[in-house]
């Protein structure tokens, strides 16, 4: 999720000098900014060498792990938020993950391709998989092993025992509140354990 | 760059953590750029097993031209535009106690009874070590460093300076290393040190004295240690299975099939087996009995079993009752951690495990585990992730927080 309206409109969300962890922290951008502009402290968790190498040429604390192992390098509620931004649609065990999420920080924020956005259902109508901004790689040539939509997430986090305290889409850098799950293309969620 | 090593005198006594004291020592060293006007861009380097202070640059010879091969230990990190960059940073390059590079060592005068030490020398501890190279920055007027960096026991030292001296250390970079040597670990340093003890020249560590050597005991060492530097990978595409080209000794039978020039060379082709017990068959053979020989000429085995053994003790958490976490929580220090994934003797998951304790303590670290093909050995070579890491913590984090530039 490269463009910065995006990035801050989640910054928003985190509040003053948390403690953060960012799972699947690409070039560190979101740490950087979360440091310098809210005084925020943490680190990220990064597999690719290119973006880890980012990462270092920020000055962003960075973790080469593997997020398929687990979070167990990490301790209850050790965070004040957890970042999951873009990283759901990478995971094999995204359930799993979603549960330790919550375990690790007191609060959580999940954001990823939101599938139900209309123009997707207007492909899928039309008998193609989508190709958009949004999700820009063809079906037999991406980096997603999954997509998913806002609504589904809503049920998947409930049956973790998991508390939405907020929820909406995020459509061109706006927050989108009303019918997300047609209207925008990101969803967002704040989790907390239940 | 051309460095002349220097030696430092200590007069003072050193307690030792065994409760033995060391009445006076010296230390080899070598330093490398300039310490800046505040004195806060020293960056210390902690040598490993077979190393010495001799970390970068050249040795010159009697004309003063760079001798060939003269290079340091970390050449390929340590110098000027390198990974550590030494236009930005002085760094310090210490032998340690007990080593055979010019530090107070076994084959040094024992004072009390004008003999070569040899195996009375102390038992000397990765914690000695770091209290020798703290009273070395103390002669130095240095008193807090910019970074500490080490790899394998050289980590261990890293690690042990930011407990020892939380304050004296703002940076931690800890290179393919351990919070403690796991059995199997201590098994192979166990196996090598018999090598040595039961080499008939040993004479219970005084060989010097016997104007002799334990060299097969130390070639064997050598060659066992050096199994574990590498991986099975990097040794199958190095050597596989082939034959070497000059198997046997020369003297066997008169033959040498490395020439092929005469037509009786026929008769030994390279790739027929010679159903030899005990002559060179595979090139892996020759490699490790190379490397051995070599080894056995210029290092001690005293200095061996010194190493080998502050490797097995050195273990912060002991005292802790194995909490690394609670061990840790004195470190003040920011850390970089390395690894590389076919490190089987310090693996990742060992610094996995020192990422966990510091991050337990809410300490800034960042971790990278290299994929990389080459073993524990892999510290020493070329990698560009891994110097890139190394460079990118040097200029950002580390070099952010120097004074006066």
């Amino acid at each position: 999720m490269a463009e910065s309206n995006v990035m801050h409109a989640i910054a928003a969300l985190v509040p003053q000098g948390s403690r953060v962890l960012d799972l699947g922290c690409g070039d560190g951008a979101m740490l950087a900014h979360l440091q310098s502009v809210r005084g925020c402290t943490g680190y990220g968790v990064e597999i690719d060498d290119t973006k880890v190498q980012a990462c270092l040429k920020r000055g962003v604390n960075v973790l080469q792990l593997n997020l398929e192992d687990g979070l167990t390098m990490f301790g209850d509620g050790s965070f004040d938020v957890v970042l999951q931004i873009d990283t759901l649609q990478h995971l094999r065990n995204a359930e799993t993950m979603l549960r330790e999420t919550a375990r690790v920080g007191r609060s959580a924020i999940v954001a990823f391709p939101n599938f139900a956005h209309w123009p997707n259902r207007l492909a899928v109508m039309q008998g193609r998989m989508p190709v958009t901004k949004r999700l820009p790689y063809q079906w037999y040539d991406t980096p997603n092993i999954r997509v998913g939509t806002h609504a589904d997430f809503e049920v998947l986090a409930r049956s973790c025992g998991l508390a939405i305290e907020d929820s909406f889409g995020l459509q061109e850098g706006e927050v989108v509140r009303r019918w997300p799950n047609l209207l925008a293309s990101t969803a967002v969620f704040r989790i907390r354990n239940g | 760059m051309i460095v002349t090593p220097q030696t430092f005198q200590f007069d003072q006594p050193l307690p030792l953590q065994s409760g033995a004291v060391l009445p006076a020592y010296e230390l080899k060293v070598e330093t490398y750029g300039q310490l800046n006007a505040d004195r806060s861009n020293a960056v210390l380097i902690c040598h490993a097993l077979n190393a010495s202070h001799h970390v970068a640059g050249m040795h010159a010879g009697p004309d003063g031209q760079p001798l060939p091969k003269s290079e340091g230990w970390w050449h390929n990190m340590i110098g000027p535009g390198k990974p550590v960059d030494t236009n930005r940073f002085f760094v310090i390059g210490v032998n340690n106690l007990g080593s055979c590079f010019g530090s107070t060592g076994p084959t040094h005068t024992n004072p009390a009874t004008g003999q070569p030490w040899g195996t009375d020398f102390p038992v000397v501890t990765v914690e000695d070590w770091v209290n020798a190279q703290a009273r070395l920055l103390d002669a130095m007027g240095i008193d807090q460093l910019a970074a500490v960096m080490g790899g394998s026991l050289g980590g261990m030292q890293t690690l042990s300076w930011t407990l020892q001296y939380p304050e004296r250390v703002r940076h931690a970079v800890v290179v393919a290393s351990a919070p403690n040597l796991t059995a199997e670990n201590i098994a192979f340093n166990e196996v090598a040190r018999r090598a040595i003890v039961t080499d008939p020249d040993f004479h219970g560590g005084h060989y010097l004295r016997e104007s002799t050597l334990p060299r097969r005991g130390l070639r064997i060492a050598r060659m066992i240690g050096h199994i574990t530097y590498l991986s099975d990978d990097v040794m199958n595409e190095k050597f596989g299975r082939k034959l070497a080209a000059a198997r046997g000794s020369l003297t066997h039978k008169g033959a040498d099939p490395v020439l092929g020039d005469s037509p009786l060379d026929r008769s030994a082709p390279f790739d027929v087996y010679r159903y030899s017990t005990q002559d060179v068959e595979f090139q892996i053979e020759s490699y490790l009995r190379y490397q051995g020989d070599k080894f056995s000429e210029y290092f001690d085995a005293n200095t061996y079993l010194l190493i080998t053994r502050a490797l097995d003790y050195f273990d912060p958490a002991r005292e802790f009752d194995g909490n690394l976490s609670a061990a840790l929580a004195r470190a003040k220090a920011k850390f970089l951690l390395v690894s590389f994934t076919t490190d089987w003797r310090f693996s990742p998951a060992r610094s996995r495990e020192m990422v966990k304790a510091l991050l337990d303590n809410g300490r800034d670290v960042s971790y990278a585990e290299i994929d990389a093909p080459h073993g524990h050995d892999a510290f020493l070579l070329d990698d560009a992730r891994y110097h890139a890491a190394v460079r990118s913590y040097f200029q950002q984090t580390v070099a952010a927080e120097l004074g006066g530039h």
